[in-house]
């Protein structure tokens, strides 16, 4: 059990957290009754998927993707930066002098941005869609009183009776 | 100006929603004018671009210029797959527009320049989908479009379709984050976000031993069809669609119900062609005979709901469902030639003019007859001669019947089922005939030969009336008399649409073959 663990969930943790949260979410999705608590795991599953993209993002060892203009490397272009005939020629004189390395920084060294960019909208595109689906329970508890969804549900049975 | 047609295409709408914004909300008079230019702006740039498709070629468009697939670059394509798409989209939206003068820009209510702005946003999304060629794009602009629908069904005052509504949000959200994890495991994979650059990278581990086999790849394609399978409402993740689109104002129906299921099953046919391969998802992964099976299942479910509803609103939603299965099953044939996804492309089309022509109608006679039900619409022939000749073409169009779209889309579909071999299939989509056929001639019977007067007005509190359209029911000096012309219009340009797809087949099916021109080199590499 601890030979399991150790190499299939402690290498893997997060993949681990984000599948439990995105089960508890949908549970809550599924299992609970009134609709505020309906989105509130609908907000916790969508949270689950920003952990997942974060987690790719990571790296080992690495730091924040921020260029450095004030290292003695990249010192020149960044004086350069101001005119763009001036960085060209900086450019063209400084590429056989890092010819060996790369240009900029080291990948290895930096967190990839890229998934991380991603989940500013996804988060965006999350408090969005809570707040129209908010807006909507607000609604239906102006109309049925309730937020409770079997009583909601009754009411229209009886409202169908009725007519 | 030319080579900025794909922007144009999505920034039409877009700006008109910010200028209503801005100015219609103080005067409700700009809110038509400003919709009808945009989105005859966006109609016309589709126009165009599709000319240009199909006598240059693909057009490609790099949003700010970025042109390597760096990642996070916003690339809009325009092939032969969508540039048909995008045409019936902007007819569609242009006709439901003059639908909606009457019942929302001339009722003038304080809802109005909103309805307009989520209305345009909607057009925004939808366009956006279907012109974008990167698969996180693809998951914002799905948002735009689920988003603004929500609001829109929710708009009515009808109770049952608040709480429709907030389903179709819990669903929707569901679906949209599936779709969104699978991209995150295809972007694990590969690296990639733009759908070419996933595609040829996908290629390349394909050739490299590593094959298909590749567990991140497949779990990535599940998700992301069964996330687009919410979205389209498919067989056994329907449960939100029929009510969202019954209780809601028929003005927000008839823009929904025929292009949201539809520009999903788009999504779903520019994945597995664009994204993953026919190769891939045919040979490689083969669940061909799995999904046709449950297409199967969906085509007659759907019927059989249909023949069991008493409302005719609620009748259309379950044939959508029906229509749906359809869509699947024939993209899923993976018969040789590919004649099933062109009948599935092909249909995307027709149902589209179908759905809106026959949901067009239900609007009409909700309003002139307070007739929610089927029994409702007694006597409607001779009261309102023209109003029948849309319900009659829309519903010889889903019987299938030859001059109209349906018949050639059913024909095409069969005939990818025949070389195949899927006889299930085949016989799913005549039973689903059948029963349209018994649908349909039960409504024309009631309309023909029922002579009472039309009792249905005290359902009305309890269906799709809202207050944005309000006093439907109670308006007694409009009921039982011929429609408005901007009523009209609309229905008899879908039903002429009907036929002229229909007349036109083979010229439209030789446009949507050409894809399958493009990518044969593709297929070559693994048969």
């Amino acid at each position: 059990m601890s030979e399991f663990i150790q190499t299939n969930v402690q290498p893997y943790f997060n993949f681990w957290i984000y599948v439990v949260l995105m089960m508890i979410g949908l549970w809550a999705l599924i299992a609970k009754n009134n609709l505020i608590k309906k989105l509130i795991g609908m907000s916790i599953f969508q949270t689950a998927i920003i952990l997942f993209y974060v987690s790719l993002g990571v790296k080992d060892g690495s730091t924040i993707p921020i260029l450095d203009h004030h290292g003695p490397e990249h010192h020149e272009t960044a004086d350069a930066g101001h005119d763009d005939v001036h960085e060209k020629e900086h450019g063209k004189k400084a590429e056989p002098h890092h010819a060996d390395d790369h240009v900029g920084p080291n990948p290895d060294t930096i967190a990839n941005p890229l998934p991380h960019v991603l989940m500013l909208t996804a988060i965006v595109v999350g408090v969005s869609t809570l707040g129209v689906a908010l807006a909507i329970g607000q609604m239906i508890f102006k109309e049925f009183g309730t937020l409770e969804e079997n009583e909601i549900l009754e009411q229209i049975k009886a409202g169908n009776v009725d007519d | 100006m030319i080579d900025q047609i794909p922007a144009i295409i999505v920034l039409a709408p877009l700006f008109g929603a910010m200028i209503i914004g801005l100015f219609g909300i103080r005067d409700h008079r700009v809110c038509l004018p400003v919709v009808f230019i945009s989105l005859l702006v966006s109609l016309g740039a589709s126009v165009a671009a599709a000319q240009q498709v199909f006598n240059v070629g693909t057009i490609n468009y790099f949003v700010g210029g970025w042109e390597k697939p760096l990642g996070i670059g916003i690339h809009l394509k325009i092939d032969a797959l969508n540039s048909l798409v995008l045409v019936v989209i902007g007819v569609v939206v242009m006709l439901v527009s003059f639908f909606s003068i009457r019942r929302v820009g001339e009722r003038d209510t304080e809802k109005t320049p909103y309805f307009y702005i989520l209305y345009l946003l909607l057009c925004v999304g939808l366009f956006g989908i279907t012109i974008t060629s990167d698969a996180f794009n693809l998951f914002v602009l799905i948002e735009v479009s689920s988003l603004t629908s929500y609001a829109l069904i929710a708009m009515g005052s009808n109770k049952r379709g608040t709480v429709a509504a907030f389903n179709y949000v819990i669903m929707g959200t569901v679906g949209a984050s599936f779709y969104l994890l699978g991209v995150g495991y295809l972007y694990l994979k590969t690296g990639s976000l733009n759908m070419d650059g996933i595609h040829a990278i996908l290629m390349l581990e394909t050739n490299d031993a590593n094959v298909g086999a590749s567990k991140a790849t497949t779990v990535a394609f599940i998700f992301i069809l069964v996330g687009i399978w919410i979205k389209m409402a498919f067989f056994p993740l329907y449960g939100w669609l029929p009510n969202a689109y019954t209780y809601c104002p028929s003005t927000s129906s008839c823009i929904l119900a025929p292009l949201m299921t539809k520009v999903s099953v788009y999504v779903m046919i520019r994945v597995m062609i664009t994204v993953f391969g026919l190769d891939w998802v045919f040979v490689e992964l083969g669940w061909s005979q799995l999904v046709v099976w449950l297409a199967v299942i969906a085509i007659l479910a759907g019927s059989m709901l249909a023949l069991a509803q008493r409302e005719i609103k609620k009748m259309l939603c379950y044939l959508i469902v029906a229509e749906v299965g359809y869509m699947v099953g024939g993209a899923w044939l993976a018969d040789p030639d590919h004649w099933g996804m062109t009948g599935a492309l092909y249909h995307i089309l027709a149902d589209a003019m179908m759905t809106l022509c026959l949901f067009l109608f239900a609007g009409i006679v909700a309003k002139r007859l307070g007739a929610f039900e089927i029994s409702d619409l007694q006597g409607l022939f001779k009261k309102m001669p023209i109003t029948s000749i849309g319900l009659v073409i829309g519903a010889l169009a889903m019987i299938g019947v030859p001059p109209t779209c349906g018949f050639f889309s059913k024909f095409y579909l069969i005939r990818g089922a025949i070389e195949g071999g899927h006889w299930e299939f085949v016989a799913a989509l005549l039973i689903s005939s059948l029963v349209n056929a018994v649908l349909f001639f039960r409504i024309f019977e009631i309309a023909y030969f029922g002579n009472k007067p039309a009792e249905g007005h005290d359902h009305s509190h309890d269906h799709s009336d809202d207050s944005i359209e309000e006093g439907k029911g109670s308006d007694s000096t409009v009921l039982g008399r011929e429609a408005s012309w901007s009523s009209l219009f609309p229905l008899l340009a879908s039903a002429a649409i009907i036929i002229l797809l229909g007349v036109f087949n083979g010229e439209v099916v030789a446009l949507i073959r050409v894809t399958f021109e493009n990518s044969n080199h593709l297929s070559g590499l693994f048969r």
